[in-house]
C-alpha cells in the first residue's frame, strides 16, 4: 500500500500570494494512499528538509511529493532530504506550484484549484515511481582545451597546475590568439604580447600539457567523463622534431605575396611562414593552397636550404583519437566584415580600417613597427576618425546585441594615436559610452579629458573618399542633431564582434547548444555561465559572447575549476532517468521487433544492436540496447517506438498515463 | 508581352521627357505599354502624410484596376509612385482585415496580384538581355548615377539592390558602355517635394549633389525618377545663384541614355526637353 506525504511550500509569498496553501494541502490530505499532507513558507530551507526527512519515518512514507518551484530548482534538494530520511531519492517527485501556476495567474479560487491538480498528478505518478540506483560512470581524467587564445591557455594551464592531463587543440599555427594581435591592452595600457607570451611559453613547456596546433576537432563521441575525440592534425609539411625553428625556410620562400592573416592583410607573408616571431611552436608550417611547388609541382627551395633536412611535402594529415574526461570549449570570436555596411566605404578606400587592422598598425611588432601610417601612402593621418558600434547595436544592419569590447578599446586607440602623433586629431563617433568595468570609464575619461580625444555623441551615415581624403559624414547629437563633417585621413571602424568562423559546426559536433548569433549557449545565463547544457562541456572566454581580456580570462579559469572539480571524483554518478528497452527472461521475449527506428532518431547515439545467438551461434533476434551512459533521457525513442518496447525510467508511459488519468477524473 | 504602365502625375507633365524616352526605348525592343485605364493619383507624399488609409486605398485602386484589365505587370517608372504602389501591396499583404477595409472603401475587389517593377527592374528584365545586339553607339562617357531616396527604398519590402550604397543603376550604365564615377551622393536628399514650397532648399540640396559629381568628372547625372530630375535639372538656375557657380553638368534619365545607345535621335528621347542643355549624344 502507498504511503505518500506531500509537502506544500508557500515559497514565502510567492505561492502563498495566489495559492491557498493550507487548502492545497488539506483536500490533498483527503485523498486515497496521502499519509500526510502539511504546508511550510519555506520548504528548502533547513527546518523545512527537516520536516520531510522526520515525516518519512514517523508516517513510514513510500513516497514523497514536495509542491514547490520548477524541479530544475530544487530537485536535487529534496532529493537528498529523502536520501536523509531514508527514502530512495528517486521516490521524491515535485510539483510544480511556483512557475506553473502561482506566478502565472491571478489570486483566486481557480488558481488553487489548478495548484491542487498539479499536486493531484504528481500523487499519482509517484505511487507509480521505483526505486532506482544512479549509474556510475568511470572519469577519464584528461581534459581538452579547443582554442589557444587567451581563453584556453589560461584554462589550460589552471587545469595543468592542478595535476590533470591537458590537451590543447588550436587550429592556427601558433597559439595566442587575437591577444597576441593586440598592441596595448585597456585599462592599463600595458603591452599585450608582453603580459601574454609567456604564458604561451607556460603552455609549451608545462608537463601535463600536451599542445597540438594546426589541428581540429573531428569527431567528438562519449559522454562526460569518457569523450572520445577525434582530431584531425592538418599536414604542416614539416618534421616537427627535426626542425630547429631556424626560419631559413622562410626568408628563401620565394612566394612571398600572401596576406598575412596574423597581420590582418596589412602585411605579407611568405607560404612557408611562421605566423609571428612569437609564435609558440615557434615552427613554420607551409600553406599548401599557397605554395609553389603544392600549385606547380616544383620548386621545393625550402626543402634545398633546410640545414636539418625537415621538410616533409607529402606528410598527410594524421588522425589522433583521444580518450578525454572534460572539454572546455575557448575558440574566441572573430570581427564582423563590414561588407554590410557598404556606405562606410571598408574594402573600397584603404585607409578605411577595421579596430584589429589599427591594433597592428599601432603594434611595436607589427607592419609599420608601431609607427601609425596610414595603409594608402604611409602618411601618419594628421585627423583621424573612429567610429564605435559600427554594426553593433544595430539590428537593421548589423546585429542587435553590444560587442563589448569597443567602447574601451576605441578609447583606447584614440589615446595610442595621440600619445603617438602629438599633433594629430582624433575623433570618436559614439552611441552610449560603455564602460562599465574596474578604473574603464576612468580610461575613457582620460582620453577624452587628458589626451583631448573628440568625442562626438551620433551616428555617421556616410565615409567617402574625395581628393585624397576621406569625408566623414555624421550628426552631433547633443548639439541639437547639428551635422558634422570630418576631413580625415584614415577612419577606423569599430566593428561587431561575432562568433568565430566554424562555431556552428563545433558546436553541432560537441552536441552543445548555440544561439542565433552561433555563439556558445551557456546552461544558465546567471547560475551557469560556464557550463553548457551537455554535461562535461564547458565554455571560457569569448566563444559565449564577446569579452574583453579580464572576464575572459576569468570564465576560463571558472571552467578550470568545474573540470578539476570533475576530475576530483573517481566515478561519476548519474541520474539513472535514460530510457530501456523492456526485457523479461529469457530475452528472446523482449517485444523490441528491431526496427532500430529508435537508433536513427537518437540525438546521442546512444541506442546499440544487442545480438541474441542459439547455441549453435546463430543470431536469433537483435534487439535495441540503450547505452545508458550516452543516453540523456530526452524520451525521442520512447515516443517513436512503434512496438512501445522502450520505457524512460523516472517517466514511464504508466506514470505520464496516470498523471492524465488522475487529471480526468473527479477528486 | 503586354504590360500596364501607370505614369502618375509627372510623365504626363513635368517629366514628358522621361515619358517619351520610356516609350522610344520600349517600342526599339518590341515591347508595349497599355496606360492603366482610368488611373488615380498615388497618393504621393501627401496622402500619407495625411491619412494612412486613404494613402492605401489610392494606389490599392490602381492596383485593383489592373488586375481587372489583366495586366500582370505593371511598369512604374516615377519611383515616388513606384514606392506608394509596393508599399501598399505590402501592407495589404500583410494584413487581411486591412485589405478587405480597402476593398470596401475603393469599392472594388483587390487581390495583389500585379507585379511592380520600377524602371531598372524593367530594364533588368526586358531590355538587358537584347541589349548589346542593339548597341549602336556605346554612350561613352562618365556618369554619375543618382538613385535619390525612393528607387531601391524600403529595401526591407523592395529587397533590391543596398539601400545605402545601391548598384543597379551603375550595372545598367556600364552596359551601354558608361563608365560609372565613384559616387557618394547616389542617395542623398535632392530636396524633393520642397521643390515648389522650398526652393532655397532644394537649391542647396541638389547643389552639392551635382557639385560633386562635376567634382569627379562625371559628364552626366544619370538619373530614374522625375521629382530627382526637375531638382537637379529644372532647379538649376537657382541652384547655380544659391551656390553662385555655373554648374553645367546635364540630367539624363536611364532610358533617355539606353536611347541614345540604341541609335534613336535625341528629340525621340525628349532631350530636347531638357532645361540644362545635353551636349552630349
Amino acid at each position: 500500500m502507498a504511503r505518500i506525504g506531500v509537502f506544500v511550500c508557500h515559497c514565502g509569498e510567492n505561492i502563498s500570494a495566489t495559492v491557498d496553501c493550507g487548502k492545497v494541502a488539506e483536500t490533498i490530505g483527503n485523498l486515497k494512499h496521502v499519509a500526510y499532507s502539511t504546508e511550510y513558507k519555506y520548504m528548502c530551507s533547513d527546518p523545512g528538509q527537516t520536516l520531510i526527512k522526520d515525516a518519512i519515518k514517523e508516517h513510514n512514507l513510500t513516497g514523497v511529493v514536495v509542491s514547490a518551484c520548477s524541479p530544475r530548482m530544487h530537485e536535487p534538494t529534496f532529493r537528498k532530504a529523502c536520501a536523509e530520511g531514508g527514502l530512495n531519492p528517486f521516490l521524491c517527485e515535485m510539483a510544480n506550484l511556483r512557475e506553473h501556476c502561482s506566478w502565472v495567474h491571478e489570486k483566486n479560487e481557480l488558481t488553487t484549484e489548478k495548484a491542487i491538480d498539479i499536486v493531484r498528478t504528481q500523487v499519482e505518478k509517484v505511487k507509480l515511481n521505483s526505486a532506482l540506483q544512479p549509474i556510475k560512470v568511470p572519469v577519464t581524467k584528461t581534459a581538452m582545451v579547443i582554442g589557444g587564445g587567451i581563453a584556453g591557455i589560461q584554462s589550460a594551464l589552471d587545469i595543468a597546475n592542478t595535476g590533470h592531463k591537458v590537451i590543447m587543440i588550436e587550429r592556427s599555427p601558433s597559439i595566442g590568439g587575437h591577444m597576441s594581435q593586440l598592441s596595448e591592452t585597456f585599462p592599463t595600457l600595458d603591452c599585450s604580447q608582453c603580459i601574454l607570451t609567456p604564458r604561451m611559453v607556460e603552455v609549451a613547456q608545462h608537463p601535463n600539457i600536451t599542445l597540438y596546433t594546426y589541428a581540429e576537432v573531428e569527431s567528438v563521441e562519449g559522454f562526460i567523463g569518457n569523450f572520445k575525440v577525434k582530431v584531425r592534425k592538418k599536414a604542416k609539411s614539416l618534421d616537427e622534431k627535426a626542425c630547429t625553428g631556424c626560419g631559413l625556410c622562410t626568408t628563401k620562400c620565394p612566394q612571398k605575396k600572401i596576406p598575412n592573416e596574423f597581420e590582418q592583410g596589412m602585411g605579407m607573408r611568405p607560404a612557408i611562414y611562421v605566423p609571428f616571431p612569437q609564435a609558440v611552436p615557434n615552427r613554420p608550417v607551409i600553406d599548401r593552397e599557397n605554395c609553389t611547388y603544392y600549385i606547380k609541382g616544383k620548386c621545393k627551395i625550402c626543402e634545398i636550404v633546410c640545414p636539418t633536412k625537415a621538410i616533409r611535402f607529402d606528410q598527410p594529415d594524421e588522425i589522433l583519437e583521444l580518450e578525454i574526461g572534460a572539454i572546455v570549449v575557448a575558440t574566441g570570436f572573430d570581427i564582423k566584415h563590414a561588407d554590410f555596411f557598404p556606405e562606410y566605404g571598408h574594402g573600397r578606400y584603404k585607409d578605411i580600417i577595421d579596430g584589429l587592422q589599427f591594433e597592428r598598425l599601432a603594434s611595436a611588432s607589427g607592419p609599420t613597427a608601431g609607427v601609425i601610417k596610414r595603409p594608402s601612402d604611409g602618411e601618419i593621418p594628421k585627423n583621424i576618425v573612429f567610429i564605435a558600434c559600427a554594426g553593433s547595436r544595430d539590428p537593421a544592419k548589423g546585429i542587435a546585441y553590444c560587442s563589448k569590447i569597443c567602447c574601451m578599446y576605441t578609447a583606447k586607440h584614440a589615446m595610442l594615436y595621440k600619445h603617438k602623433v602629438h599633433e594629430g586629431k582624433a575623433h570618436v563617433f559614439y552611441m552610449d559610452i560603455r564602460s562599465g568595468g574596474k578604473n574603464y570609464d576612468e580610461f575613457v575619461r582620460r582620453a577624452i579629458e587628458e589626451d583631448h580625444v573628440n568625442y562626438i555623441r551620433g551616428r555617421v551615415s556616410t565615409v567617402f573618399e574625395r581628393d585624397g581624403k576621406l569625408i566623414v559624414k555624421g550628426v552631433d547629437t547633443l548639439l541639437g542633431a547639428q551635422q558634422v563633417e570630418i576631413v580625415a585621413d584614415m577612419v577606423v571602424l569599430a566593428t561587431a564582434g561575432v562568433a568565430s568562423s566554424g562555431a556552428e559546426d563545433l558546436a553541432q559536433k560537441l552536441h552543445v547548444s548555440y544561439d542565433s548569433h552561433k555563439f556558445f549557449a551557456e546552461a544558465h545565463p546567471k547560475l551557469k555561465p560556464v557550463e553548457t547544457n551537455t554535461a562535461g562541456i564547458f565554455l571560457a572566454g569569448a566563444c559565449q559572447n564577446p569579452k574583453d581580456i579580464p572576464d575572459a580570462v576569468s570564465q576560463a579559469s571558472g571552467a578550470a575549476v568545474k573540470v578539476a572539480a570533475l576530475f576530483s571524483q573517481s566515478e561519476l554518478t548519474r541520474e539513472p532517468l535514460v530510457a530501456i528497452v523492456n526485457r523479461t527472461s529469457p530475452p528472446t521475449y523482449s517485444t523490441c521487433v528491431g526496427c532500430f527506428m529508435c537508433q536513427s532518431v537518437c540525438p546521442y547515439q546512444a541506442i546499440e544492436r544487442e545480438e541474441f545467438k542459439a547455441r549453435d551461434g546463430k543470431v536469433v533476434k537483435t534487439v535495441a540496447k540503450i547505452n545508458e551512459g550516452l543516453c540523456q533521457g530526452c524520451g525521442t525513442c520512447v515516443a517513436l517506438c512503434r512496438s512501445k518496447s522502450i520505457d524512460l525510467l523516472g517517466y514511464s508511459n504508466t506514470q505520464v498515463y496516470a498523471e492524465v488519468v488522475a487529471l480526468l477524473n473527479e477528486y | 508581352m503586354k504590360f500596364g504602365i501607370y505614369p502618375g502625375c509627372s510623365l504626363t507633365g513635368s517629366a514628358r521627357d522621361y515619358n517619351e524616352s520610356v516609350f522610344a526605348i520600349a517600342e526599339a525592343f518590341g515591347l508595349e505599354f497599355t496606360q492603366i485605364p482610368d488611373w488615380n493619383c498615388c497618393g504621393a507624399t501627401a496622402a500619407h502624410n495625411l491619412n494612412k488609409e486613404l494613402s492605401l486605398a489610392l494606389p490599392a485602386r490602381i492596383l485593383a484596376l489592373a488586375e481587372k484589365n489583366g495586366l500582370e505587370e505593371i511598369i512604374v517608372p516615377c519611383a515616388a509612385c513606384y514606392s506608394r504602389l509596393v508599399v501598399t501591396q505590402h501592407e495589404l499583404k500583410k494584413d487581411p482585415e486591412l485589405k478587405n477595409r480597402i476593398c470596401e472603401v475603393i469599392e472594388m475587389d483587390y487581390r495583389g496580384t500585379s507585379v511592380i517593377l520600377n524602371v531598372i527592374e524593367w530594364i533588368d528584365k526586358y531590355i538587358i538581355p537584347k541589349l548589346e545586339e542593339k548597341i549602336v553607339k556605346p554612350f561613352n562617357h562618365k556618369v554619375a548615377c543618382y538613385y535619390g531616396c525612393l528607387l531601391v527604398r524600403p529595401d526591407k519590402i523592395l529587397n533590391y539592390d543596398r539601400a545605402e550604397d545601391p548598384q543597379t543603376l551603375d550595372i545598367v550604365m556600364s552596359k551601354i558602355g558608361a563608365a560609372p564615377v565613384d559616387y557618394p551622393f547616389k542617395t542623398e536628399c535632392c530636396g524633393a517635394g520642397l521643390s515648389i514650397s522650398r526652393t532655397d532648399i532644394v537649391s542647396k540640396l541638389s547643389g552639392k549633389i551635382i557639385e560633386d559629381a562635376e567634382h569627379r568628372g562625371a559628364e552626366a547625372i544619370i538619373v530614374a525618377c522625375p521629382m530627382c530630375h526637375s531638382n537637379l535639372d529644372m532647379r538649376r538656375p537657382d541652384i547655380n545663384k544659391y551656390w553662385k557657380a555655373k554648374y553645367k553638368i546635364p540630367v539624363i534619365f536611364v532610358t533617355q541614355a539606353i536611347g541614345l545607345a540604341i541609335g534613336l535621335p535625341a528629340e525621340k528621347v525628349g532631350l530636347k526637353r531638357h532645361f540644362v542643355e545635353v551636349k552630349i549624344s
